[in-house]
């Protein structure tokens, strides 16, 4: 090969290293910025540089926080809870609503709206209807004559009304993922199903949900990876209370830095958080890569037959 | 098994009419073959039938019971569609047995069932695939292995063989024509091919624009031809239509045009009281020329291209300056460019109106 040709080859690269060079500073720095911190026993009040280090003594002692412990397992109820049945809705309410009867792309937009508001108004808007005396719910319980509910002020159902406000304002991203899939589904296949005899579930339970599977765990996937970081509606409508019953592990964290001033604490829970977000990304890319290596192999495979 | 009866059923898409008010009746175990250019309304017709469209009017009863309210799995109907139609995410056993399994039925007899079926397509060593891993005309036996192992008293076809290769083509044709005299089924049949529709149909029902142009027996269509349409869409190769002045000389009616003038048989000649002094179609089956020129009345064509097809060939000749098809034994062999001589036996010929079109 000619000195030429090999620079020739080389342009693309030199024309692109700028731009990859800021972008992996500008991605990295920070990052490697908080897993320096996090090995730190650094307060507000110091320069970086005055901090102590002091190697992996904020991750071990994090597995004896019980305070950590307990959050990071509200975390996990949290996001295992929210994200069922935020599927579970989502999926349903999008087969109920695949028709083409009118008014159903009006009653599709209305379903969408939650998804676009911004988090911490939702969590202040669920604060007041969730208000002991004057809020809706409670108001609506008395005018039944029903004793009202301790909505934010017992810890089982504080939590209850956050994972409703996160099922509100999140079902409709399940909804629109699912309604684009369903579609998107051949319509042919659906005829031979029914021509076969197969029921309106039979067809859900054997045709549709197979085949929007892809979609569904990728929905699924981005709904945990946001779940785990949820902390706005949360901060705003009880601040982690009563007691830690919703102290979710990102408010965890924000309280560690902020009232505790142990950024170097925080920076190593917020790694733990990491590493947990990461694991789910890598499984959404390796099944995303899988399954377009699968369509190419069929692909491959149709063209040889 | 049904008999199914057509009336007046209507399709339009919007301001679009597909069908206009047809009438037809398909009787019990009857093979009914639906031929027509694409386009013209066969899978329409069809996807009625089925209650995969709706009607925008009539009515189509079995056994004289209106049907139009029932859904389209209590019709007792298997069908194999035009583009197939597989479940994507089931494998070829899988999707065979579909319906099979919904209805419960044994695990040994569902297996039975779809090994027959799958070796009777040559598709028993795929079962294990996707249809994605299929070729498009293994995908098209697959569709067809579908309906073949159902128990369905009506099999709709949608151009089933279309994909097949010639070889493969006949021996489900030889297949399905052994259905049709075994199994006591309904049969509605959609092709192209002239050789499906005239070999395995009972009744062949030739469709124009969403209008029944004729409906009969194979013999009786290419016997018999309505019109022009149907005569020159059953037979192959296909009629030759020239136009010709009709002249009487001493008795006998002749057909006369640019380098031909045959007379015609006194029967047809009968018939066409009326038409003396005026301008028709003359319609000429390409195998009503014989090379043995003592054979009928005589006439001379210039050869252009001779279409080898085996003992057959097909001749493209010139008379005058209309084009003219000849079947012709490939074993007595033509030139190029020469002028033929061939008999034509005209008590073969058909006359149809310049205008209307209809058989005279
Ligand atoms: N959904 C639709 N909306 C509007 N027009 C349609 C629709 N489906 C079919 N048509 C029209 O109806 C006519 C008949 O279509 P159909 O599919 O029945 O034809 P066909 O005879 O099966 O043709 P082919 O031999 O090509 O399959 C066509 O002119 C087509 O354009
Ligand atoms: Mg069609």
């Amino acid at each position: 090969m000619t000195t030429a040709s090999k620079l020739n080859r080389l342009t693309p690269y030199m024309f692109l290293a700028p731009a990859v060079l800021l972008l992996a500073v500008a991605l990295l720095y920070p990052i490697g910025y908080m897993v320096y911190a996090s090995f730190l026993d650094w307060r507000p009040s110091q320069y970086i540089s005055e901090a102590e280090f002091v190697g992996f003594r904020n991750y071990v002692n994090l597995w004896n926080d019980e305070a950590f412990l307990e959050s990071f397992g509200v975390t996990l109820k949290f996001a295992a809870v929210v994200v069922t049945l935020e599927m579970l809705l989502g999926v349903g309410l999008a087969l109920l609503l695949d028709r083409n009867l009118r008014g159903l792309a009006a009653l599709r937009t209305i379903f969408i709206l939650p998804m676009m508001i911004a988090p911490i108004v939702v969590g202040l808007m669920w604060r007041y209807m969730y208000h002991p005396t004057v809020g809706i719910f409670n108001r609506t319980l008395k005018s039944w004559g029903l004793e009202p509910i301790p909505w934010l002020s017992d810890g089982t159902w504080s939590f209850i009304a956050v994972v409703i406000a996160d099922v509100w304002q999140w079902t409709p991203f399940i909804f629109i993922l699912s309604l684009a899939a369903l579609q998107s589904l051949p319509q042919s296949a659906l005829e031979a199903a029914e021509l076969d005899g197969a029921t309106g579930w039979q067809k859900i339970w054997h045709i549709k949900l197979p085949l929007m599977m892809p979609v569904l765990i990728v929905a699924l996937l981005l709904r945990l990876i946001d779940a785990f970081k949820v902390l706005e509606v949360v901060l705003v409508m009880t601040n982690g209370g009563p007691g830690l019953s919703t102290e979710i592990l990102s408010l965890r964290i924000f309280r560690t830095a902020q009232e505790f001033q142990e950024l170097g604490v925080a920076a190593a829970m917020s790694n733990y958080l990491l590493i947990l977000l990461m694991l789910l990304t890598t499984i959404m890319f390796v099944y995303n890569k899988a399954v377009e290596n699968r369509a190419a192999r069929l692909r491959a495979a149709a063209e040889e037959a | 098994m049904p008999t199914i009866r057509f009336e007046q059923v209507e399709k339009s898409y919007g301001a679009v009419r597909v069908l206009p008010p047809l009438d037809l009746a398909l009787d019990d175990g009857e093979f009914t073959v639906l031929v027509g250019p694409s386009g013209c309304g066969k899978s329409t017709t069809l996807r009625i039938l089925a209650g995969l469209e709706e009607l925008s009017g009539g009515e189509i009863f079995f056994d004289e019971k209106p049907i139009s309210d029932l859904a389209s799995k209590e019709r007792d109907l298997a069908m194999v569609f035009q583009d197939y139609a597989l479940y994507p995410h089931m494998n070829i056993a899988k999707n065979m047995s579909f319906a099979l399994r919904l209805n419960k039925t044994p695990k040994a007899e569902i297996e039975t069932k779809v090994r027959r079926v799958a070796d009777m397509l040559n598709i028993g060593h795929l079962l294990e695939r996707k249809p994605a891993e299929l070729s498009g005309g293994q995908r098209q036996r697959v569709a067809m292995g579908r309906a073949l192992v159902r128990d369905a008293s009506t099999f709709l076809f949608d151009e089933p063989l279309s994909n097949l290769d010639a070889k493969l083509r006949g021996k489900m044709r030889t297949e399905l024509a052994e259905m049709r005299d075994t199994l006591d089924k309904n049969m509605v049949y959609v092709t192209h091919d002239q050789i499906e529709a005239m070999t395995l149909g009972d009744r062949i029902v030739v469709m124009s624009e969403g209008v029944i142009q004729q409906q009969g027996t194979p013999e009786e269509l290419f016997k018999a031809p309505a019109n022009k349409f149907v005569a020159g869409f059953i037979g192959s190769p296909t009629m030759n239509f020239l136009n010709a002045e009709l002249t009487s000389k001493k008795d006998v009616l002749f057909a006369k045009g640019d380098g031909f003038e045959l007379p015609l048989p006194k029967p047809l000649a009968k018939s066409l009281n009326g038409y003396a002094e005026k301008t028709v179609t003359l319609g000429i089956r390409p195998s009503s020329f014989s090379s043995d020129t003592k054979i009928g009345t005589p006439i001379d064509l210039r050869l252009v291209v001779s279409e080898y097809l085996g003992a057959q060939s097909t001749l493209v000749t010139r008379c005058g300056d209309a084009e003219v098809l000849v079947e012709h034994d490939s074993s007595s062999p033509v030139r190029t460019g020469s002028q033929l001589t061939f008999g034509v036996r005209t008590d073969e010929l058909m006359v149809f109106d310049k205008n209307t079109e209809l058989r005279l």
